[in-house]
């Protein structure tokens, strides 16, 4: 994994993602306003001191326990914009390949679909006996939208990503 | 008023058909002017896809937005996160023109280009701003005398900056809206607080998200309650889903009708509850709809 030789130049994208975070005192109120740290392991206030400190934040599982509810950005009494480094953080772990197993299916499923909930033969029951049309009037009946989808995700390198980590 | 597209996402059409139709059938009867955007995607989910790529997140959302764009409508979303992903884009690329002119690049690969001259709405604000609490109580032929437990969501309300729907913890607009159809809202601990299921915890860590959405039932249970009232397709999944997972996991039973309020809407604009999908949970509603169509048939 490239997050071991490039120590340096990851901890380097984080200082830059997450400079807002440098103005953090540390005073607790993002954990305690934070609804997924009441009943999981997350401590958001520990995350937000590491995030510029050490590459280890990217490892932690914490880091995909926060729901982006944003009640610790309303609260924060720098104006932090805690969510959005979250995110940050997020993609920096991306890019070093490391996501959650069921995270790169859900990329998968957009990827193929153009949906990360695709339609499937129960719902598609579902809608007709409410008298809906089988498919909806998405990607999954436009099929020449679908093919503008998947041409956006190639310009982005969206499949690339979802491989990183995953040879 | 401007005219509105409907952006339908993921969970709706492909989930919850129930709320689609609810959807159209409340906006055809409160004249709402509103067409289907056709061929547009995944908004894409806020948790997970703009957690991994923000150009990604960025493309894809502003090729749903230029649909709408072309045909000069504000994008109407019936989902707190298609919300949250559809504003939020709209609102960067509108105000960044470095970001615009790299995420118009891959857009010119598809013959597409991001302008920035439309506004997307979520349907809650949309009813209390637009329509108004007083139209929509003329419009009410079945007021539904039962008792509510709100539960807002986050996107439709945080950041707050951004979303100008007033400070999080003092709303009352979707109270509001629910009283206009002659229900009551009852107040309940945590009312404001997260389902559980957005950031990607429900795709990935989805015993942990549980653990949230079982606090908020513990606490509606205790409030005593005919039903939830949503505005978020994914925060029904998760109370409504969720309440068999639950079991499933710790045998806790709850039982708890949840709705997406254009089903409430729709019961109380006359429309019979199996044409709004309110059978269609994964949680039993039988009692429940027995009890509407109870309290229906006495007001014919």
């Amino acid at each position: 994994m490239s997050a071991a030789c490039n120590k340096k130049g990851v901890l380097g994208q984080l200082k830059e993602n997450c400079a807002e975070i440098m103005k953090c005192m540390q005073c607790g109120v993002c954990s305690g306003s934070c609804p997924s740290g009441r009943h999981t392991s997350l401590n958001i206030r520990k995350i937000v001191r590491n995030a510029t400190r050490t590459t280890d934040v990217l490892n932690d599982e914490q880091l995909w326990m926060c729901t982006t509810c944003y009640n610790c950005q309303e609260r924060c009494p720098r104006n932090i914009d805690i969510v959005d480094s979250v995110l940050a953080i997020r993609a920096v772990a991306v890019r070093e390949g490391i996501m959650l197993e069921e995270h790169r299916n859900v990329g998968k499923l957009l990827v193929k679909h153009g949906h990360a909930v695709p339609i499937d033969e129960k719902n598609k029951l579902k809608r007709t006996s409410l008298g809906l049309e089988e498919l909806p009037e998405t990607v999954h009946k436009y099929s020449e939208g679908l093919e503008e989808v998947k041409t956006l995700l190639k310009s982005c390198g969206f499949e690339e990503l979802l491989e990183t980590g995953n040879e | 008023m401007t005219g509105l597209s409907l952006f339908l996402g993921c969970l709706v059409p492909n989930r919850y058909p129930g709320i689609e139709l609810a959807t159209r059938l409340c906006l055809a009867k409160l004249d709402v002017d509103f067409v289907d955007i056709e061929g547009a995607s995944c908004c894409p989910a806020p948790g997970v896809f703009r957690s991994f790529d923000e150009a990604t997140w960025l493309a894809l959302a502003s090729r749903n937005i230029v649909l709408s764009e072309k045909m000069q409508r504000d994008i109407l979303t019936i989902c707190n996160g298609c919300f949250g992903s559809l504003a939020d884009a709209n609102h960067k690329l509108k105000t960044e023109t470095e970001l615009k002119a790299e995420i118009n690049s891959h857009l010119s690969k598809i013959g597409k280009e991001f302008r920035g001259n439309i506004d997307v709405r979520h349907i809650m604000e949309y009813l209390f701003r637009e329509v108004g609490v007083e139209q929509i109580k003329a419009a009410v032929e079945k007021p539904l005398n039962i008792k509510v437990a709100v539960h807002y969501g986050c996107h439709l309300l945080k950041p707050s900056r951004d979303r100008g729907l007033g400070n999080f913890e003092k709303v009352r607009f979707f109270d509001e809206l629910v009283e206009a159809v002659g229900a009551k809202s009852i107040d309940y601990t945590d009312k404001t607080e997260c389902c559980g299921a957005g950031g990607g915890m429900r795709s990935a860590l989805k015993e942990e998200s549980l653990k949230m959405a079982e606090h908020k039932l513990s606490k509606i249970e205790e409030a005593g309650v005919d039903c939830i009232v949503n505005a978020c397709p994914f925060c029904h999944m998760q109370l409504d889903a969720g309440q068999r997972d639950i079991r499933e996991n710790t045998g806790t039973e709850y039982n708890i009708p949840v709705l997406h309020y254009t089903q409430l809407l729709g019961l109380s604009l006359g429309f019979k509850p199996e044409m709004l999908g309110i059978s269609m949970n994964t949680t039993n509603n039988t009692e429940f709809i027995e009890k509407l169509e109870k309290c229906q048939q006495a007001q014919d």
